[in-house]
């Protein structure tokens, strides 16, 4: 059974059978990984260019790994902001890059939006590598993928996900998939964090780290993004860390056995002090590790699909 | 030269007038109603538009022309193509040009781009030079060219202080001050804040933002007793202030645009930019609210927001395209459309809202439809149903989300200044 989309835009609306195929798909590449030669020739002959318009080193790291752990061709097209402020148009921008044949897009952008526009306007398969504030579903798929190869299932799991959710991609995907594999979802963090009407998506707010932690299997907990206006949707970094920090006395009172996902980079002492960061509870290597397997995965998927 | 419009329905609410006629028009000049015989004419001067309503004609009081500064969008010229089009025989245009219009040289300049033209332009001039929210721009001065009313359209009055003197001061000639409502810093958003922005993950500015600055511009203008005008209210609790503060006399008039009183939210899923704008689209609950506000009173007027985007900017990312959308064109069909035919409004309703209170709150007199006036007059067909297509728009520029939408109501002609509009081509009637 193949993929029911050509593009992966995000979580929200993928059906159950999609993501298992993904990841049992991961779990073929998982081990690939694992080989003295890494490398399968799946995706020769097929171009694929990663598409950034946003900083992102480690996603695009993991996806040009992937891609050439694939044998495809990749071409890396970085750009701080949208090109439009130097006059060449977004869609110029792409067409342009169309123009060079190539079969798959992997996109990251500012913009909310900018993947679904780009299947509009463009005929290769779109992968959503991070859109503004909306998705990043090769993110969530590696968070559950992560969950599964330590908990041996996802369906019926308490997962909480700590942090700023509002302004955060990895959230929205995590919800919407972790709901579509049967998961109890909820969110944490300070009221000035979660946006509005996230309920009506089937999740539970809490504002108690406290009561996350005693009541959930596992967290996963969001970076703090520093360069967001101090003082505006919370007052200090040490606050915050005070109050929402996930710290070894905070497990040890609450829940010796909880499992702790992070999307990295990590902000050591604000959002995770160190001794969890390296910690017995974590498995945030594993989840860069999981990460080039889903990447694989997804790729692998849309670019074999008839 | 003559013609003779045949078997008209004249309604105007303004002049108690709601009967079938026919209507001689000599040299743009109502001559004679009634039912007049067709020998006196030439065949070709007469038309019958049995069947259609004959209404002062249609005016606009919020559109954006885009001259000075973006001719490539649209130019007078073209605008008023557009309005005439859409069936408005006069708009005002909002001052947020480049240079705005701050001076009497601006007013001068649209004015004479305008002149001859079959649609009436009224300028609406700043509230503060450069609408910096700074100093007064020259408000007598500029009253004194021709301006209509005041507004720094784009933004709020920035200070409740600078609000209050343009408000005085602007008082002076009974000339409102025509306030976009949003409070700046909850306005850092896109898209209306609702679980849509939530699932989209499109930054959101919230309805408080749009009703705070309504709260404040009702308080001042009761405190100084001077008239405010609400722009595209969208807001359901924006309304209901309105309509409190109307109800203990408050000078406020407010308008409604036809894409909040049609669409919400739901429609940005697409990621279309076309469903960007400023107000954003809202609610159900909000469209609603505008509905109940049109009926009863509390919004005064339907105005376009007329806001002509190149495609190469509408194109941008979501969150770089800029706000706004075509309105002159596709009004009269989603007013008929969403209003008349969803029995939200009367026609007798609609034309007050149209062409009667607009002009009313600029101050401009509504055309009579009477032997000895001038014929200024809209004739549309309450019944044609007709496909949008923005290929056939007047306007410079195309970016509408109603393209390809079915609408009910269409203008067939519009009449002014010795000039009609019909068939898709001006003649001149003198
Ligand atoms: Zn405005």
């Amino acid at each position: 059974m193949p993929l029911s989309s050509p593009h992966l835009l995000g979580l929200q609306g993928v059906p159950a059978e999609d993501i298992k195929l993904i990841l049992d798909s991961a779990t073929t590449f998982r081990e690939v990984l694992e080989r003295p030669i890494k490398k399968v020739p799946t995706l020769q002959g097929k171009t694929i260019v990663n598409l950034f318009f946003e900083n992102s080193t480690r996603t695009r790291l993991s996806f040009e790994l992937a891609q050439k752990r694939l044998s495809a061709d990749t071409i890396n097209f970085t750009t701080a902001s949208s090109s439009t402020k130097k006059g060449e148009t977004f869609k110029d921008t792409v067409k342009n890059i169309e123009a060079m044949k190539i079969d798959m897009i992997v996109v990251r952008h500012e913009s909310a939006g900018v993947p679904h526009y780009l299947t509009k306007i463009t005929r290769a398969n779109i992968i959503n590598a991070g859109d503004g504030r909306h998705e990043h579903p090769t993110q969530a798929l590696l968070d559950m993928y992560s969950i599964k190869e330590k908990l041996g299932r996802i369906e019926g799991l308490k997962v909480c996900i700590v942090g700023d959710i509002a302004h955060s991609r990895v959230a929205l995907s995590n919800i919407h998939g972790l709901i579509t594999m049967g998961a109890e979802v909820s969110v944490c963090g300070p009221a000035t964090m979660i946006p509005v009407g996230i309920e009506s998506l089937g999740v539970k707010v809490y504002n108690n780290i406290n009561k996350a932690i005693e009541e959930h299997d596992v967290l996963n907990v969001l970076r703090i993004q520093l360069e967001r206006k101090a003082g505006t949707t919370f007052p200090t970094l040490r606050e915050y860390h005070n109050y929402y920090g996930i710290t070894a006395e905070r497990l040890n009172e609450y829940n010796k056995d909880i499992l702790i996902l992070h999307p990295g980079p990590i902000n050591r002492g604000v959002e995770l002090s160190s001794e969890v960061a390296d910690g017995p509870y974590q498995i945030i290597l594993n989840q860069v590790t999981n990460g080039v397997a889903i990447r694989m995965a997804v790729l692998y998927l849309l670019g074999t699909r008839p | 030269m003559k013609i003779l419009l045949k078997g008209v329905h004249l309604l105007n609410p303004e002049q108690k007038l709601d009967e079938i006629a026919d209507v001689l028009i000599s040299n743009g000049i109502i001559e004679k109603i009634g039912d007049i015989k067709e020998s006196e004419l030439q065949s070709e001067n007469i038309y019958d538009f049995n069947g259609f309503y004959c209404v002062p004609g249609l005016f606009d009081m919020h559109v954006h022309l885009r001259e000075p500064g973006r001719e490539d969008e649209e130019t007078v010229l073209t605008g008023c193509n557009a309005a005439a089009s859409g069936g408005f025989t006069g708009v005002a245009c909002m001052p947020n040009t480049s240079p705005a219009i701050d001076s009497a040289e601006v007013i001068k300049l649209i004015k004479e781009k305008a002149a001859n033209h079959l649609v009436d332009v009224h300028p609406i001039g700043a509230v503060s030079v450069g609408r910096k929210g700074e100093g007064l721009a020259p408000i007598a001065e500029l009253y004194e060219a021709g301006a209509v009313a005041f507004s720094d359209d784009g933004v709020s009055v920035k200070s409740a202080q600078l609000l209050r003197n343009a408000l005085e001061y602007a008082g002076m000639f009974n000339a409102p001050i025509i306030e976009h409502c949003e409070d700046e810093s909850m306005a850092d958003g896109v898209m209306n804040e609702s679980i849509v922005s939530t699932q989209l993950g499109l930054p959101p500015i919230p309805t408080v933002a749009e009703d705070l600055i309504v709260a404040r511009d009702i308080l001042i203008a009761e405190y100084t007793g001077q008239r405010v005008h609400i722009a595209h209210i969208s807001a359901k609790k924006s309304v209901e202030l309105v309509r409190e503060a109307k109800a203990r006399g408050v000078r406020v008039t407010a308008e409604v645009t036809p894409h909040h009183f049609t669409l919400t939210d739901e429609n940005v899923k697409t990621y279309d930019s076309n469903f960007k704008m400023n107000p954003p689209l809202r609610s159900e609950e909000d469209v609603k609210a505008m509905h109940t506000g049109l009926k009863d009173g509390t919004i005064d007027c339907i105005a376009s927001d007329h806001a002509p985007h190149s495609i190469e900017e509408k194109e941008l990312e979501f969150i770089y395209a800029p706000n706004g959308i075509l309105g002159l064109e596709t009004e009269l069909g989603l007013s008929i459309s969403e209003l008349v035919n969803k029995k939200v409004l009367s026609i007798s309703d609609l034309i007050m809202k149209l062409s009667v209170n607009p002009r009313k709150i600029l101050n401009i007199p509504v055309p009579l439809i009477k032997a000895g006036e001038k014929a200024n007059l809209t004739i549309f067909d309450l019944q044609n149903i007709w496909t949008v297509d923005i290929s056939k728009f007047k306007s410079k520029s195309k970016n509408s989300p109603f393209d390809k939408k079915l609408l009910t109501g269409k203008s067939v002609a519009v009449l002014n200044n010795g000039k009609m509009f019909y068939e898709n081509e001006f003649v001149s009637l003198t």
